[in-house]
C-alpha cells in the first residue's frame, strides 16, 4: 500500500479505510443509510450539535477522564511507566456512553423516537438505556442469550433504566448474532428507528461516526500527556474487540509517527488452539456486518465461533479502520489470552485498587508486557476502557468461588 | 442469449408469469437436493433460486435462518452446492439457476474463481443479498465471467437510485416486496401493484416479485402485475420436516401445484 500522508482523511466518500469498510447491506437499508450520512455529514460540523455534545460529556458522563500513573503496578512491573486513560470513571463505568450520547444526538436530530442496539458485554446495552431514559426515547437491545446468562446485572441494569431487552437465540447466540437481530429489527422499521451500534463496525457511516464520538478519548488524552509530562507516549495501547475504545484513543495519535500503536485481541485459550477472538491476528479479508474488514471464518466462508472470556472482545470481525491501520503497518494487533487478562486484572485489583473490566485487563496485559520490555524513562500510555464491577461474577466463577 | 433471459422470452412469448422457487441449499436433506430441484421444475418451476447457506444471513427471517443453520451443521458450502448445479445440469440444460447469497462466502473462495468454477457448473446469475449496486466493484468478476447480476429494488429504493439499479441488473430484477426480512408478513398488495409498474416503465429487464409470496392466492394477486414471482419462505418451512427424498419431492409437489395453476389461470 502506498505510503499515507494523513491518516485523518479516512474514511473517502464511499465510507472506505484503503480496501475495507464500505455498505454491504440489504438494498432496504441503503436509504436509510444514505439518510443518516447526510444528517451526521452536516451535524459533525454544526456548532451548536458539537457545543451540545461537549456539554453532556462534561456534565453527564464527567469528562474529562484522568490520566493516571500506576506507580505501583509500574514499579512491580519494572520497566516503563505505565499511565491508565481512565474511562472506567465515565457515567455508566465504560468509554461506550461517549459513543451512544452522541448517536442519541443524531437520532434526536432526526427526529427518530425508537432506540434499538445489540449488546455483548452489556456495556453498550446499559450505555444506550441510560442515554435513552434520559432523552426520552423508547430502546430495545438485542443480547445474544449466552452473553445475558453471563452478564446478568448488566441486563438488570438495562430493565432497571426502562430498556427492554430481547434475547437472541440463532447462531452462537453471542455478539454477532445480537448485531444480526438489530439489523433485522432496523430493515423492517426503518421509518421511526434510529440503531445505535455500539462499536467501529456495521456499514457506512457507522465506523466513521461511531470513531468521532469515541475520539475524544485521544484528543483529551495527548493534550493531558503534553501538559503533565510534557511530551507524547511512546507507545498507546488498548483492547480491540470492534475497536471502539482502541481507535477513539489511537485516532489522535495517528499522523503521530513517533508514537507506537498497539492493539490486544482477545487470544482466549491461544491464538493456536482456535479458541479466541483475534480477528486481525487470525482472520482473513472478508465481509462481515456491512463492511469488509479481517473476519474469522472457515473455508467455506461461514464466520466462526469466537471465544474470550470477556464478553465485549468475544467477536469474529473488527473495525475496517483497524484493518487498514494493520495492513499499512500503523498499528500493531496482538493477542492477550484469558489467563494473561485475567492475571493482569488481580495485578492491578492489588496494586492500584482498580478493578478493571475484562476487556480492559486485556489492555492492562499489553501494557505491562511492554513497560517490562522498555527502559523506565519511557511512557506506555494504556486505555483502561471500563470497570470491572460487571464481571466480578465471572472471575468469581472461574475461581469456584460461590458468590 | 442467456438461459434467464431466454425463459423471460418464452414466459412473454406464452403470456404466462414465471414462478420462481427458492429453497435454501442442502437442507433439509443434502442428498435429496439434486432430485429435489428436477422435482421443483417438474411441479412447474421457471427459474430455481439456490440459496447458498451462511452463517449470517442479516436479511433473513427465522424460517431461512434455520435452514442455513441446518445445511451448515451437514457441511454444506459454497462448493458443495457448485457441485449440486453440476449434477442437475446433466439432465437440465434449460432451467435457469440463480445462487442467492452473501458476499463473505464468494470472497473467501476468491470472487474470480467462484465465477468461472459457477459458469462451468451452469449457474446462470447471482443475487448478493449484501452487495448493492454502489459496491459493484465488488461483483465485477462475476458479470466478467458471464454471470448475469441479479438487483433487488426495495420500497425504501429512492428514485434516483433506482434508475441506477435498472441500468445494471441483468437477467431480471427481484423487487422486495416491503421492508422487513424474508417471511415476514406486511405485504400490501396495492403498494406493490403501484411500485412494480412504475419500476417496469424504467426497467430494462423483467421484474419479479418476493417477500410475501406464500401461497396460491398471494402468487395470484402477485402475478396479475409482476413478470415472475419468487417464493421461498413458505416453500422452506414445508420441506423442513421431509423425511427423505421422495417426501421431499412429493412436498414440492403438492406445494407448488396449487400456486402454477393459479398462475395459470390468470394466464388463461
Ligand atoms: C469496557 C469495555 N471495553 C472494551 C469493549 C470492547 O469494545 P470495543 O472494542 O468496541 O471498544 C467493551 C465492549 O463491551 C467494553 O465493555
Amino acid at each position: 500500500m502506498s505510503k499515507i500522508e494523513d491518516y485523518s482523511a479516512f474514511p473517502d466518500a464511499r465510507g472506505r479505510f484503503g480496501d475495507y469498510g464500505g455498505s454491504y447491506v440489504a438494498e432496504t437499508l441503503i436509504a436509510p443509510l444514505a439518510e443518516l450520512t447526510a444528517a451526521y455529514e452536516t451535524l459533525r460540523v454544526d456548532p451548536a450539535f458539537i457545543a451540545e455534545f461537549e456539554r453532556d460529556l462534561k456534565y453527564y458522563v464527567g469528562r474529562p477522564s484522568p490520566i493516571y500513573h500506576a506507580e505501583r503496578l509500574s514499579n512491580e512491573v519494572g520497566g516503563a511507566r505505565i499511565l491508565l486513560k481512565r474511562e472506567d470513571l465515565n457515567h455508566t463505568g465504560a468509554h461506550k456512553i461517549n459513543n451512544t450520547i452522541g448517536q442519541a444526538l443524531v437520532a434526536r436530530a432526526m427526529g427518530k423516537r425508537r432506540i434499538i442496539a445489540e449488546t455483548g458485554a452489556g456495556q453498550h446495552g446499559v450505555a444506550t438505556a441510560t442515554v435513552c431514559a434520559r432523552f426520552g426515547l423508547d430502546c430495545v437491545v438485542y443480547m445474544g442469550e449466552t452473553d445475558i446468562e453471563r452478564q446478568k446485572i448488566n441486563v438488570y441494569r438495562m430493565k432497571l433504566l426502562g430498556a427492554e431487552v430481547v434475547p437472541v437465540t440463532s447462531g452462537s447466540k453471542t455478539l454477532k448474532d445480537a448485531l444480526n437481530e438489530a439489523m433485522r429489527d432496523w430493515v423492517t422499521n426503518v421509518a421511526d428507528t434510529f440503531y445505535i451500534i455500539g462499536t467501529v463496525a456495521g456499514p457506512h457511516p457507522y465506523p466513521q461516526m461511531v470513531r468521532d464520538f469515541n475520539a475524544v478519548v485521544g484528543r483529551e488524552a495527548r493534550a493531558q500527556m503534553l501538559e503533565q509530562y510534557g511530551r507524547l507516549p511512546d507507545v498507546i495501547t488498548a483492547c480491540v474487540g470492534g475497536g471502539s475504545n482502541a481507535i477513539g484513543l489511537f485516532h489522535a495519535f495517528l499522523n503521530d509517527r513517533d508514537v507506537r500503536i498497539v492493539g490486544a485481541e482477545a487470544a482466549g485459550d491461544g491464538i493456536a488452539t482456535g479458541r479466541h477472538a483475534a480477528s486481525l491476528a487470525a482472520g482473513r479479508p472478508g465481509v462481515l456486518h456491512g463492511n469488509r474488514t479481517y473476519v474469522l471464518c472457515d473455508d467455506d466462508g461461514q464466520i466462526t465461533e469466537t471465544h474470550s472470556v470477556s464478553a465485549g472482545l468475544d467477536y469474529p470481525g473488527v473495525g475496517p479502520e483497524h484493518a487498514f491501520l494493520k495492513d499499512t503497518g500503523r498499528a500493531e494487533y496482538v493477542g492477550i489470552t484469558d489467563e494473561e487478562a485475567l492475571a493482569a486484572f488481580h495485578r492491578l485489583a492489588r496494586t492500584e485498587g482498580i478493578l478493571a473490566a475484562l476487556e480492559s485487563s486485556h489492555a492492562v496485559a499489553q501494557a505491562i508486557k511492554l513497560a517490562r520490555q522498555l527502559p523506565k524513562d519511557q511512557l506506555v500510555l494504556c486505555n483502561l476502557s471500563g470497570r470491572g464491577d460487571k464481571d466480578v461474577h465471572t472471575i468469581a466463577a472461574r475461581e469456584g468461588i460461590v458468590l | 442469449m442467456s438461459r434467464i433471459d431466454r425463459r423471460f422470452a418464452e414466459l412473454h412469448a406464452h403470456g404466462r408469469t414465471g414462478l420462481i422457487p427458492f429453497v435454501t441449499a442442502g437442507d433439509p436433506l443434502p442428498g435429496a437436493q439434486v432430485a429435489l430441484m428436477h422435482a421443483l421444475v417438474e411441479a412447474g418451476a421457471d427459474l430455481i433460486e439456490l440459496g447458498v447457506p451462511f452463517s449470517d444471513p442479516m436479511a433473513d427471517g427465522p424460517v431461512i435462518q434455520h435452514a442455513s443453520e441446518r445445511a451448515i451443521a451437514k457441511g454444506v458450502g459454497l462448493r458443495q452446492v457448485l457441485a449440486w448445479v453440476r449434477d442437475f445440469r446433466v439432465r437440465d440444460a434449460t432451467t435457469p439457476i440463480v445462487l442467492m447469497g452473501y458476499l463473505n462466502p464468494v470472497e473467501i473462495h476468491g470472487a474470480s474463481r467462484f465465477a468461472s468454477e459457477a459458469v462451468e457448473a451452469g449457474v446462470d446469475g447471482v443475487l448478493l443479498v449484501d452487495c448493492p449496486v454502489e459496491e459493484s466493484d465488488t461483483a465485477a468478476p462475476l458479470r466478467d465471467a458471464g454471470l448475469q447480476r441479479i438487483l433487488l429494488a426495495a420500497p425504501t429504493t429512492t428514485d434516483e437510485r433506482l434508475g441506477r439499479v435498472c441500468e445494471a441488473a441483468e437477467g431480471f430484477l427481484y423487487y422486495v416486496s416491503f421492508a422487513g426480512i424474508t417471511g415476514a408478513d406486511r405485504i400490501s398488495h396495492d403498494d406493490v401493484r403501484e411500485r412494480v409498474a412504475a419500476i417496469k416503465r424504467r426497467a430494462k429487464t423483467p421484474v419479479a416479485v418476493g417477500f410475501g409470496v406464500r401461497d396460491a392466492a398471494s402468487a395470484a394477486a402477485i402475478g396479475a402485475f409482476a413478470d415472475a414471482v419468487v417464493i421461498g419462505s413458505a416453500l422452506v418451512d414445508r420441506l423442513a420436516e421431509a423425511t427423505d427424498a421422495n417426501d421431499a419431492c412429493a412436498r414440492a409437489r403438492d406445494f407448488l401445484a396449487p400456486i402454477r395453476a393459479a398462475l395459470d389461470a390468470r394466464g388463461r
